[in-house]
């Protein structure tokens, strides 16, 4: 069996394909076969976030044009061996890939692998369009941040209409500092206004960045909170029932610190 | 001096999330609401039809339009009325 899941977001810049990267070695680490397929044509970076952007020699749109099969267009990951890239074109544009084509790849890669993640890119144009019609499941992501769950509301509708039911929410860069005094929009705000499943809360953290500039997604590192967020959601994809962090307390001297505005 | 003081007594303002809130959901109404010309013009023809069955109407002088405003949105229909049947059709 095999499943195929989108990542999606509407907006830019909410962290789309660094969920894609951790859900992806996640499921690997898990022994499963996982290919993930980088849709965001023309702007690839996928590929960066893996680590993987010097082994590459074809891509999606060079499998779609039916130039090579896409086995040669697979990149293996070297530390998570069930771990496959499929990298998308950087000269190409959106395109250059329609639906039928994408549905078709599918298709055919579903024999080989336990998990497809589609890295979709952002807004809701024809590379939106096609990155979603092969999903059987979708996973929004979004930000606290008020464009941001306005996008989210936007792709939901549009997921709607295109018949996907299954669809999950992964809220990103929480900062549960500033949305515990007011400052931000809280988790049960958001679940209030977009009412659907929340599988995975990732804290704002450093570690993100830091992963990002070696290439090795974070749900790796150990101590990492968001990586430890990101090992939650990949249980929950898998059908494990996992508890929710609990917000990290605030010490007493930046508690103290931030009363008396010296922050 | 004054600064720290309000902040360890608390401000009467309200917060910034909240208002984020309250924006997200009154744009979320609009947003929700927005139809495409298409599905526009095929709810104006089937509510037509249906009025057509009890009174006569202008037809070239139908509106049917969605209004937004601040917190609410109305499908607002003005439809001229040339007659009305004795019995429905």
């Amino acid at each position: 069996m095999c499943e195929i899941i989108v990542i999606t977001s509407g907006k830019g810049g909410v962290g789309k394909t660094t969920t894609t990267a951790n859900i992806g070695v996640g499921l690997a680490i898990r022994g499963n076969r996982v290919a993930l397929i980088d849709t965001d044509t023309g702007l690839r970076n996928l590929d960066l976030l893996l680590g993987l952007e010097n082994r590459i020699m074809y891509d999606l749109v060079d499998v779609t044009s039916g130039r090579v099969p896409y086995k040669k267009a697979l990149v293996r990951h070297k530390k998570y061996e069930t771990l496959y890239l499929l990298p998308t074109s950087q000269i190409r544009d959106k395109s250059s890939v329609n639906p039928e084509q994408l549905i078709s790849l599918c298709e055919e890669m579903k024999k080989e692998f336990e998990y497809i993640i589609i890295d979709c890119p952002a807004g809701i144009e024809q590379g939106f369009k096609t990155a979603i019609a092969a999903a059987d499941q979708a996973i929004v992501v979004t930000m606290p941040e008020i464009s941001a769950v306005r996008d989210a509301d936007k792709i939901i509708g549009e997921l709607g209409r295109a018949d996907k039911q299954n669809i999950k929410l992964i809220v990103n860069r929480m900062r549960y500092q500033m949305s515990e005094k007011g400052d931000m929009l809280g988790i049960e705000d958001i679940n209030e206004i977009l009412s659907i499943e929340c599988i995975g809360i990732v804290p704002d953290d450093e570690a993100v960045i830091t992963s990002t500039n070696k290439g090795d997604p974070v749900i790796n590192m150990e101590k990492s909170i968001a990586g430890q967020a990101y090992r939650n959601i990949v249980g929950r994809i898998c059908g494990e029932s996992i508890p929710f962090l609990k917000p990290p307390k605030e010490g007493f001297f930046s508690k103290l610190k931030r009363l008396f505005g010296v922050l | 001096m004054f600064d720290v003081l309000m902040k360890i007594f608390g401000k009467s303002e309200k917060k910034s999330g909240e208002i984020a809130k309250e924006r997200l959901k009154l744009v979320l109404i609009q947003d929700r609401a927005s139809v495409s010309p298409e599905v526009m013009d095929k709810l104006k023809n089937e509510i037509l039809n249906v009025i057509l069955k009890y009174m006569d109407v202008n037809k070239s002088g139908v509106e049917i339009t969605l209004a937004n405003d601040s917190d609410s949105v109305a499908l607002v229909a003005n439809i001229p009325v040339e007659s009305v049947h004795h019995s429905p059709k």
